[in-house]
């Protein structure tokens, strides 16, 4: 059986194992379009913090590690594709066939359409290649202007600092990360950071970018819709992401924001699949069929994809919960599922301002569907196990109304 | 054969000498809240449940780690942390479902059981013999396993070349 | 050095919280926890001031063994001058606050001054809080617990705390810790309270470390485990039973206090102890005891958890007590049961719950009410001046109906809150108070094990068996057995016991391990984790310190000779049934015996000679 897999990232990389795991026959080809080894985009903070070196990026530190498993690995962007043939054609011009297809390219950063985004000391923080930059750049003592105070803007937010770069954030939205948390958690991640010395400026807009004038210290000047402008020597741009797509026009596979897939991250053609950051998957709470751009949904994806791609659609995706935790500076929050909670849910919240502290937990009847929460690490990952469970909570829902820190209990209580 | 860890919770009284035993194993010191195995304490009920990682097949941390930081032993069966690899991102923290992997926030690592390397000292420690490391096929924690799978529905916990 | 070198000073008056480096010589001199708070008590307070005034201080200390893997080590003690007594007060806790306290960096906690409004302490490593308590102040401590776990979202939290009654002025209210675990006596939670402090709250998460030689210490540890788990007492009959494993046993042989002491044994006995505790109750064939428990760090688990059937007339319709909590521990049983002569089990587990849930002192409170019974009997009381309630020998629900009042500040419960000593002098029975120096005895009468009673009129802290357990030889043979009815060699017995118990308890580690362990079990602990200088001899001259000092602190408040002896009944009226029968207490013959070997002057005052060898003198 011969498999290819499009894309090195966390999702194509698991596919590729786990392929080989079910499969100790199969041939196996993983193409990306990086010259890189496969690497992580999550390691990007903290390559950027000089906690670990590009190696430490690595998905995968062992060099051997998919030559020993037998898989091929080729180091060239895929182009097109021709699902009535059954081959790939690559950058180069190389068409090469398969059985069983995996598309697993993921996401690219996009950048809104403003005059200067293409300045040379403008950036965003996706690749490895833009972290090289921003490395570069991101020197103690200069000034750097963030783009979007949303999840990445907020992940590579501590390195940023840890950099000792002077650091202003504009982000369009009245909150921070307004996709993964609520008023009061965004508000008081907001007066944590400013409690540190950032400076965010929240429902606040960058209408342009220009070349600084020579009179001005810092090479770029960052042109606000209500405020004064920023000089800055570097901008980091952190808007949004969208799937990698744009290869897949002229082919017959259907995509609508990322390439639409079942239940068995299959896509309309039948020896196709799709899975992680290019995929339009199911979500595990309301049913919904979107990209949710995250590192455990990406590997979850590639994971089932693979084992469809062997087995026949033998495991069907349930669909994924989607997660995110962040650290802060110290300060760490979490959310699950629908923290947002549902019509018709209840909901217990215990809030201490004083000491950044937030639990809330939203109950669909006697089940947990989402959190989200402050200063709140130890035997989190229960919380996934809760929501996808669907454990009923009984007489725990009751006690959780009261206290929700309870939550480890209750979850042993229902194991 | 492989060993793992069996707890009975009906013979616990809630003393933390695993937790002690746990901690000062890895951390150098007595402290409970820095252990890989926890005591729960149900008053209402009356019942300590001690709990930790089962090393489930399919880690979902292993398979979340962006940097490769969590590996088999396989000698134990044990999945461990590479501390020089780890990142502390704290991905697995969320993706695992049983919340046996946590965030230390003094290391800026992420801390789970290893199984001593084979010799469990939670085990050693325990004076009720809540906790025992035997073969693992005379275990009850397959429950706990195939709660693990029931989860997913997916696992590739199947023997290889199928 | 398993010390952390480190206390918090928490001035209540001004808010202000300061850090002190742990004086270097103290602790070489009195160890921790009971010798090292003691000594820093004495230096700073006048020995006679009045305890519930803004002169006392109060401290909450560990050992150098708390917080260690030490099997039981993970007790503290409150050492402040107790408002019951008059005389020091120390009252020793397990639980999970202590080594909580140690994880968090601190050795020992000094409060003093009162503060202007109700507030509590909030603690996580450095970051020390006091903090406003207007919401938990006149509530339970059970309210107070789950309040502070809900504010702070912190399931691991730690909290001591103050019920109601410490902050009516009860003069026997203790502080609760972990729910079920109590600085019980003398009424140290009075004394808290009266400073507006409700509650501690402590998240520890640096550990216990810093250990001489880590390896000497684990393997003393594994060694002192394995002893405790071989020994019957600790290994079988305190897991399985508690201390209740004692009520049959101090029953047969004639020293289990009936009826206010009238008698010395108690027919109801069986009904009340430990065995009948695992036996299925007949109304909902549940047994009441659930599971044994342990504290921090305990390899023995002697703890108690209960239920009360829910049919029971107590907790008729009140479903909060229908769960599992801290259930009765032996001298609990006795003082709530066959000193009232109450044998329904039941009952008293539900009035140990409330002491719990309310912080009061279950051994004071039993005699309590077992004065007004006699009293009430006698015509002495009447049931205009008792509200009604019938206070009848064997009275249930006298029983319960008291222990409500009391935990509530209301009718009756206001006369009782203030112990059998001024309850008995108010109604003009003065002899029928049960007590030494004010506190009441528990559980052993002195008739029939002579030497305890010697311990009962020389304890520093007023009536107690734990400073002194003598019991240990004179009944269950430990270390060797000794006759509990004479008095021939008892003095002897009696300084030996107390001063090994002082440095027991100043270790860290919980007494009862002394049932299975000597000093030679401990002295190895001592010494991987604190130095080469903790040897058996050594550690017995810090305790006779240590108790030296405790009587110098009573001297010095205005305690005498007089003062060391037992009430008249004891000397007088002889034990009506059992081995003891027509045997009296021969305290009074006992003590120019004990002076002695203390090296005490005639009038119970150590001598110089005494003072200089022990260090306390320069
Ligand atoms: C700075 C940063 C921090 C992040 N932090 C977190 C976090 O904390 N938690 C979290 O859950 N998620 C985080 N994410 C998101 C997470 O990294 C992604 O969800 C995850 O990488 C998705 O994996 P993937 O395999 O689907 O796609 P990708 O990782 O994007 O991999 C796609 C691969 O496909 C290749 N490719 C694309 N097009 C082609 C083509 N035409 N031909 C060949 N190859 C192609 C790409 O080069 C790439 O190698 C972060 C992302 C960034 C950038
Ligand atoms: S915290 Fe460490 S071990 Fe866990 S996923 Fe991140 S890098 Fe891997």
């Amino acid at each position: 059986m011969q498999y290819i897999i499009v894309g090195a990232g966390p999702s194509g990389v698991i596919a590729c194992e786990t392929i080989r795991k079910l499969n100790q026959s199969a041939q196996i080809t993983l193409i990306t379009g990086q010259s890189e080894p496969p690497y992580s985009r999550m390691a990007i903070p903290y390559f950027l913090e000089e906690k670990i070196t590009e190696s430490g990026t690595h998905l995968r530190h062992n060099s051997e590690h998919f030559s020993s498993l037998g898989i091929i690995v080729i180091n060239e962007k895929v182009n097109a594709i021709e699902t009535s043939k059954n081959f790939v054609r690559l950058a180069d011009g190389t068409e090469l066939g398969y059985e069983k297809l995996l598309l697993a390219t993921g996401a690219q950063a996009v950048s809104p359409p403003i005059d200067g985004i293409h300045l040379d000391n403008v950036h965003n923080c996706w690749t490895l290649e833009d972290a090289r930059n921003i490395a570069s750049k991101a020197v103690a003592g200069s000034s750097v202007v963030l783009m979007g105070a949303g999840f990445i803007g907020c992940i590579i937010l501590e390195s940023l600092l840890k950099r000792g770069v002077n650091l202003t954030i504009v982000e369009m939205g009245d909150r921070m990360v307004p996709r993964m948390m609520d008023d009061t958690a965004g508000g008081l991640l907001k007066s944590w950071c400013e409690s540190k010395g950032v400076r965010i400026l929240t429902s606040e807009q960058v209408t342009s970018i220009n070349d600084a004038d020579s009179s001005d210290q810092k090479p770029l000047k960052v042109n606000l819709k209500n405020s004064p402008a920023l000089p800055a020597d570097l901008v980091i741009c952190a808007t949004g992401v969208k799937s990698n797509i744009d290869f897949l026009k002229g082919s017959d596979i259907a995509f609508d924001q990322g390439i639409i897939v079942n239940e068995f991250l299959q896509t309309n053609i039948d020896n196709v699949y799709a899975s992680g950051d290019v995929a339009q998957g199911l979500d595990f709470s309301d049913q919904s069929w979107h990209v949710q751009a995250i590192q455990p949904t990406a590997v979850e994806h590639g994971r089932i994809a693979a084992i469809n791609m062997v087995q026949n659609n033998s495991c069907k995706h349930h669909g994924s919960i989607n997660m995110n935790i962040l650290d802060t500076m110290g300060l760490i929050s979490t959310s699950f599922g629908q923290w947002m909670g549902i019509e018709g849910g209840q909901e217990s919240i215990l809030l201490d301002k004083k000491n950044f502290r937030y639990l809330n937990l939203q109950f669909k009847e006697d089940c947990l569907v989402g959190i989200s929460s402050l200063g709140h690490t130890q035997n989190i990952g229960v919380v996934r196990g809760l929501i996808r469970g669907k454990v009923k909570l009984g007489a725990w829902k009751e006690r959780l109304m009261k206290d929700p820190s309870r939550l480890m209990e209750a979850y042993l209580a229902s194991l | 054969m492989e060993k793992s860890l069996v707890i009975n919770p009906d013979n616990c009284t809630g003393c933390l000498q695993c937790e002690m035993a746990c901690s000062y194993e890895n951390e150098g010191v007595f402290n409970p809240s820095k252990s890989r195995i926890k005591v729960f304490t149900f008053h209402q009920e009356g019942r300590f449940v001690p709990y930790t990682c089962t090393q489930c097949a399919d880690a979902w941390c292993q398979q979340a780690c962006p940097v490769d930081a969590i590996s088999l032993n396989l000698v134990t069966g044990a999945k461990e942390v590479n501390e020089s690899s780890c990142v502390g991102c704290k991905v697995c923290t969320i993706s695992c479902p049983f919340g046996t992997i946590n965030y230390n926030q003094s290391s800026g690592k992420v801390i789970k059981c290893d199984l001593c390397g084979g010799d469990p000292k939670c085990a050693s420690a325990c004076p009720t013999q809540a906790i025992s490391y035997v073969d693992a096929d005379q275990t009850g924690l397959d429950k706990m396993r195939k709660w693990a799978t029931e989860t997913d529905h997916a696992s590739t916990n199947t023997p290889a070349n199928a | 050095m398993s010390w952390t070198g480190k206390l918090l000073r928490i001035n209540l008056t001004s808010g202000e919280i300061t850090t002190e480096a742990l004086n270097d010589q103290w602790k070489k001199d009195y160890l921790g926890s009971r010798g090292l708070a003691t000594k820093y008590l004495s230096e700073e307070i006048d020995p006679a001031c009045d305890p519930l005034s803004i002169e006392n201080k109060m401290i909450m200390a560990t050992g150098p063994l708390t917080g260690t893997m030490a099997a039981t080590g993970g007790r503290y003690v409150v050492v402040t001058k107790g408002p019951l007594t008059n005389c020091i007060a120390c009252s020793n806790s397990g639980g999970f606050i202590g080594a909580e306290m140690k994880s968090a960096g601190w050795d020992m906690i000094i409060f003093e001054g009162k503060s202007p409004e109700p507030v509590y302490l909030y603690i996580e490593n450095d970051k020390v809080e006091l903090l406003p308590a207007d919401e938990i102040w006149g509530t339970s401590v059970w309210n107070t617990d789950e309040w502070l776990h809900n504010k702070h979202q912190d399931p691991l939290l730690r909290i001591a705390a103050v019920g109601r009654p410490a902050e009516n002025g009860c003069l026997y209210a203790g502080i609760v810790n972990d729910l079920h675990r109590a600085a019980g006596r003398s009424g140290v939670g009075t004394v808290m309270a009266s400073k507006n402090l409700k509650a501690v709250a402590i998240r520890g998460t640096l550990g216990v470390g810093n250990l001489t030689d880590p390896e000497a210490f684990m393997k003393a540890v594994n060694e002192g485990k394995a002893v405790l788990a071989d020994n019957p007492v600790t290994g079988q009959g305190l897991p399985a039973y508690g201390t209740q494993v004692l009520m049959n046993v101090i029953n047969e042989i004639g020293a289990l206090p009936t009826n206010n002491m009238k008698d010395v044994q108690f027919d109801g006995a069986h009904a009340i102890s430990g065995e009948a505790m695992s036996e299925p109750r007949k109304s909902d064939g549940r047994p009441n005891l659930t599971t044994n428990a342990a504290c921090f760090g305990c390899t023995i688990a002697c703890g108690r958890i209960s239920t009360i059937d829910q049919g029971h007339f107590s907790v008729k319709n009140k479903a909060k007590y229908w769960g599992n909590s801290g259930g009765l521990e032996y001298e609990a049983a006795w003082a709530l049961g066959a000193d009232n002569g109450v044998d329904d089990l039941d009952a008293l587990t539900y009035v140990n719950f409330i002491c719990n849930e309310d912080g009061f002192d279950p051994i004071t409170f039993g005699a309590t009410v077992a004065a007004a019974m006699e009293m009430f009997e006698a015509g002495d009381l009447t049931l205009e001046q008792t509200g009604g309630i019938e206070f009848k020998f064997g009275s249930a629900e006298a029983l319960t109906q008291s222990v409500e009042l009391v935990a509530l500040g209301e009718g009756f419960g206001q006369d009782l809150a203030l112990g059998s000593k001024r309850l008995c002098e108010k109604y003009g029975r003065p002899e029928l108070s049960m007590t030494v120096k004010g506190q009441e005895f528990p559980a052993y009468d002195p008739r029939g094990i002579q030497g305890i009673g010697l311990n009962y009129a020389t304890s520093n802290r007023g009536a107690c068996h734990v400073r002194g357990y003598t019991v240990a030889s004179e009944v269950l043979g430990i270390p060797e057995k000794t006759d509990p009815l004479t008095a021939d060699g008892k003095p002897g017995l009696v300084k030996a016991f107390q001063d090994i118990t002082a440095s027991v308890d100043s270790s860290g580690l919980c007494l009862f391990t002394t049932f299975a362990w000597s000093l030679e079990n401990i002295a190895p602990q001592l010494q991987g984790a604190c130095g080469n200088e903790w040897t058996v001899d050594y550690l017995l001259e810090v305790g006779e310190r240590i108790w030296n000092m405790e009587r110098e602190f009573n001297l010095k408040a205005g305690i005498t000779s007089a003062d060391d002896t037992l009430p008249p009944r004891l000397r007088e009226e002889a034990a009506k049934t059992g081995p003891a029968k027509g045997m009296v207490s021969q305290v009074e013959a006992m003590m120019p015996e004990y002076y002695q070997l203390r090296g005490w002057s005639e009038d119970g005052k150590p001598t110089d000679a005494t003072l200089i060898r022990l260090g306390l003198k320069g």
